[in-house]
């Protein structure tokens, strides 16, 4: 039976997975929430920020962190080159079509990384990868807190565009009311496609933080997806602080679900959290009544 | 009768390639395309005739295939039973999975990701379980006789999958024909306007679910018998649910045909691009994904659509013709 | 780095797919005859699973059998053909039975004479047996599961050792060890990735490790993939195990090793079984540190054998690691040559049976000469090897041996 000496830690442990969680959560959420598509390629898009910080760091020698800088920008001009170029013109408008898109181009994306890089898992060692800060028990790991923090940021960051901004307010214009918006001027096309550069511009920030103490490989950001779509439901739809609240809920609860029930069966506390959620509150915990 | 008769002829027509050919690459070519054919007429019902998109099909065509390779290896029960017992508990799942969606009233992308979170709740489960083998999966016994649904060679399975596949045709073919087709078509174009109409549309997509799920569910059946091997990641991962939306998207969404006739072409853009790109890994996927995507950009409706616009233009040139001839310009 | 892509006709690209080989049945009712022309190539087919979630192992695996191939070829290729080369008809699993069994009768319809590889069990149970069908010889190269060697296929050899053995292997030489520390390590805690070879290995494990004097505080399934292992490693710290027991794949084990780093947690030794990083160059090189003094029960070449340091040197120079999936398939294109020399011809049954008579010594692994009761090679066993000086020997057995074990770690 798991005592506070592993408790505590366990709970610091999750709320620092669930900030990385969150972060991709992000992206998809304001991706959902605007443009109204699940984004199946959201993964691949992952895999290939980490790609980009690992030669980042391989080739030009760049921190993570400092990469972070010229990789966010990057990915945004990305996303918004996908978006307006790809996704929206293929789609003609048509979910189900979005869908098929977004499917074909996360197979584009993630095959196109085997072929050019080969299946190999890559890592880097950075000095300060193992270095630890103690909280009581808690040994918690440098590049694990700074991620952290980072997040908060972030997230605050966003928060503020979409409340302070023109361009956010156009943003949250089209998610709620799409012809308006359109009526009162606004380039629909163009904000779209600023959501889903804003979206794969959070993957590449959530890469920077990854990549210290985890790895990449062609199919490294597929393990992250499900978990997004699940913070995504839970926060709610297109809410930059559900999503934030909701990443850092569900890696506390997959952290003692997993210290409760194992690891493997652990994973059905976020899941069944999922359905629950699903069936009885869909709108998420900070979302918009659907 | 008549409605039937497409069906009856592509069905009989396609019963010929075993005796035109002895190829078994072909064989099991065509019989993976068809099981893929009828995952996905399942998955049709629902998401083309009703609009309601799941992303978890796995859910039915795993339970399919555990129910009765689980049923034969613990409990040594006849495989042909099995199958009708693995399409009754895939039916079991898919009206409980129905129940729970539709009674909260969950639409379009929550629908959709519930039933990603249910296919995935089962396929964790399936990896921890001990009845089903956990992580080592389940090997049905190497028993080469008919009465164990096992066959030498490759043709009996192709036929018996060509009868699957015919039969899910036919019943697509007689729901379209019914009054429950009609409430269905009626509820994906306007759910609302439907209920407001009268239509118990809980219940009917309850139904639609149900049915959806036992036709996947007999593909499930189908693929432990034809490679005698599952685990969790075979049964309910989310390969098999892709499979099964991509089929009918790519064939005609809401077509008898979509789903056979996607189902041949995808598969068949996969041996293409495999053939183009030889053995560089990754390279044919790259490919076969950007078709996709070309696709879709320009021929939405699916394969179908194109064929029904082709048919269209060459109508409505038949009509113009005279009028052209005559009047001319000036 | 450099991207091999071979060099291959036109003409085997059309006979390794479907739409070629529908082509050819088109025009030839019956499977192409079985090559008897002097001279002519002998095709085999090589299957890994080079796409998909195994892509690194599959073209590892690929690697080494295409080199046994090439130095063949160079040497003159099969003699007892009139010096006939081998032709390799590649395949690509994409990491799913379907896959494999696809490509089993692609190869089938390409006429070749023998199939070697697979790797992961389960398309190795679907490729065996559907090479079965056509009574064509399928040498497994990695894939452990007992069942495959069961079935009582005739046609289905695995090189390698399988599960059960490599179990009981890992435990008798852990016991010894362990007696040889004057039983420095009483409790232990197992960390398990949960799908076949994970959870089969710790079902064993937990029968048989009480049996022999040691004490299991807890056993810790986890999926592949994992993305974190703090709370495994929190539970590790909190219990305070003698021995840590991990068998899983390389990217969770390089996790877990990391973790355990991070934070700070040093058992008395860390013995893993079919570790994914645990005895791989890749892995010391890349983590030194946390790679210290780990010990695994692996599969492993044999360190005596100048034909094994040869293959190394040339695999490292093409600057790839040299893991087992190389030398395993390797080996097994070698039997198989053998075998196709003592048939003296490509004709599926005699290759069959030339390798049920088996008695192969020129390959590279710890095995002795070859020996094959219903499949299953006799002399195939793991090797015990432990990281010692950022360098990879083998401590056991001691025919074997290149150092000796170090348990328990020294405390840093």
């Amino acid at each position: 039976m798991p005592s506070s000496v592993i408790l505590v830690p366990a709970v610091l442990n999750g709320l620092m997975t669930g900030a990385v969680y969150a972060l991709i959560a992000l992206g998809l959420t304001l991706i959902y929430g605007v443009l109204h598509i699940i984004n199946f390629a959201h993964g691949a898009l992952l895999t290939a920020a980490m790609f980009a910080a690992f030669f980042a760091h391989k080739l030009l020698g760049l921190d993570p962190y400092v990469a972070a800088l010229g990789l966010t920008p990057l990915f945004f001009l990305l996303g918004y080159g996908l978006q307006r170029f790809v996704i929206g013109p293929a789609a003609h408008g048509e979910d189900r079509n979005i869908l098929l898109v977004t499917l074909g181009l996360a197979v584009v994306i993630e095959n196109a990384l085997l072929y050019a890089f080969r299946a190999d898992t890559r890592t880097i060692n950075l000095p300060y990868a193992f270095d630890v800060i103690e909280v009581g028990t808690a040994f918690l790991a440098v590049p694990r807190v700074i991620a952290f923090f980072v997040v908060v940021a972030v997230a605050l960051a966003l928060w503020l565009i979409m409340r302070w901004t023109d361009t956010g307010k156009a943003i949250r214009a089209v998610a709620k009311e799409k012809l308006g918006a359109e009526l009162a001027g606004i380039d629909v096309a163009h904000i779209y496609a600023v959501t889903f550069g804003l979206g794969t511009a959070c993957l590449a920030i959530a890469a920077c933080l990854l990549i210290p103490t985890y790895y990449v490989n062609p199919h490294a950001g597929n393990a992250f997806v499900l978990i997004a779509f699940t913070i995504v439901v839970l926060g709610g739809m297109g809410s930059v602080t559900g999503a934030l609240i909701g990443g850092l809920f569900v890696g506390v609860v997959e952290s003692l679900s997993s210290l409760y029930l194992g690891e493997s069966l652990g994973q059905i506390g976020i899941f069944a959290m999922f359905i629950l959620v699903l069936l009885f509150r869909p709108s998420g915990l900070f979302g918009e009544r659907a | 009768m008549r409605t039937f008769a497409p069906i009856l002829i592509v069905t009989a027509l396609l019963a010929t390639v075993p005796a035109i050919t002895s190829s078994n690459v072909v064989l099991n070519f065509l019989v993976v395309a068809l099981l893929i054919a009828l995952v996905g007429q399942g998955w049709n019902l629902l998401g083309g005739y009703g609009g309601q998109y799941s992303f978890g099909h796995a859910a039915f065509f795993g339970t399919g295939a555990y129910a009765t390779a689980i049923l034969q290896v613990h409990y040594g029960i006849n495989a042909w039973l099995g199958l009708f017992i693995g399409i009754a508990a895939g039916a079991l799942v898919g009206a409980v999975i129905g129940a729970l969606s539709f009674r909260s009233g969950l639409k379009g992308s929550y629908f959709a990701l519930v039933t990603l979170a249910f296919a995935e709740v089962l396929r964790i489960i399936a990896s921890v379980a001990p009845i089903t083998g956990a992580g080592v999966g389940t090997l049905i016994k190497l028993d080469l006789r008919p009465e164990a649904f096992q066959f030498q060679s490759r043709a009996p399975f192709y036929w018996i999958i060509l009868v699957l596949v015919g039969l899910s045709l036919v019943l697509i073919r007689m729901i379209e024909d019914s009054r429950f087709g009609a409430y269905l078509v009626a509820l994906r174009e306007n759910e609302d306007a439907a209920q407001a109409l009268g239509v118990n549309t809980t219940m009917v997509k309850l139904l639609a679910m149900t049915i959806s799920a036992a036709i996947t569910a007999a593909g499930g059946c189908f693929y432990a018998q034809y490679f005698l091997f599952i685990d969790a990641g075979i049964a309910y991962g989310p390969w098999i649910s892709v499979e099964a939306l991509l089929a009918p998207i790519i064939g005609g969404i809401g077509t008898v045909f979509g789903p056979l006739l996607g189902a041949l072409v995808v598969k068949t853009l996969g041996e293409l691009t495999k053939l183009m790109t030889g053995d560089a890994p990754g390279l044919d996927l790259v490919i076969y994904g950007s078709v996709l995507i070309l696709v879709i950009a320009f021929a939405p409706r699916g394969i179908t659509g194109i064929l029904l616009d082709l048919r269209h233009r060459l109508v409505s040139l038949r009509r113009a013709a005279p009028a052209s001839m005559g009047g001319g310009h000036g | 780095m450099s991207r091999q892509l071979l060099p291959v006709s036109r003409r085997r690209f059309l006979q390794s797919t479907t739409l070629g080989a529908a082509a050819a049945a088109a025009g030839f009712l019956h499977a192409p005859a079985v090559l008897r022309a002097q001279g002519a190539a002998v095709k085999i087919g090589v299957l890994h699973p080079v796409s998909g979630a195994l892509s690194y192992s599959g073209q590892q695996g690929r690697i080494g059998a295409v080199m046994a191939i090439e130095e063949i070829n160079a040497g003159g290729g099969i003699k007892a053909l009139g010096g006939a080369k081998i032709e390799a008809v590649l395949g690509d699993a994409q990491s799913t039975p379907e896959g494999g069994n696809a490509e089993v009768e692609k190869m089938n319809g390409a006429g070749v004479a023998a199939i070697v590889g697979g790797y992961a069990s389960g398309i190795c149970l679907a490729a065996s047996q559907t090479a079965a069908r056509y009574d064509l010889p399928y040498i497994v190269d990695v894939g452990v599961v007992d069942a495959i060697v069961t079935r009582g296929l005739k046609n289905t050899f695995r090189f390698g050792p399988g599960f059960g053995v490599i179990a009981k292997t890992a435990l008798d030489n852990l016991v010894t060890i362990n007696d040889q520390a004057d039983k420095a390590a009483k409790t232990v805690m197992i960390v398990h990735e949960d799908s076949a070879f994970g959870a089969g290995l710790a079902k064993l494990l937990n029968t048989q490790l009480p049996e022999r004097g040691f004490q299991i505080l807890e056993t810790i399934a986890h999926p592949t993939p994992t993305r974190d292992f703090n709370n495994v490693v929190l539970k590790i710290r909190a219990q305070n195990p003698d021995l840590v027991i991990p068998a899983n794949y390389y990217n969770e084990y390089v996790l877990l090793a990391r973790t355990m780093q991070q934070q700070r947690v040093r058992p008395k030794g860390i013995y893993s079984v079919l570790g994914g990083a645990a005895s791989s160059y890749k892995f010391v090189k890349e983590f030194p540190e946390a790679a210290q003094y780990i010990m695994d029960c692996n599969h492993w070449f044999d360190p005596k054998n100048p034909k094994a340091l040869a293959l190394k040197k040339k695999i490292e120079e093409k600057g790839e690691f040299y893991t087992y999936e190389v030398y395993m398939n390797y080996s097994c294109v070698l039997l198989l040559a053998d075998a196709l020399e003592r048939a003296a011809g490509a004709d599926r049954a005699k290759i069959i049976g030339a390798l049920e008579s088996s008695t192969f010594a020129g390959h590279v692994m710890p095995y002795g000469p070859t020996k094959f009761v219903n499949g299953q090679n006799q002399g195939a066993a793991p090797v015990n090897t432990q990281v010692v000086n950022n360098d990879i020997q083998v401590i056991f057995p001691a025919a074997f041996a290149s150092a000796k074990p170090v348990f328990p770690m020294p405390r840093a």
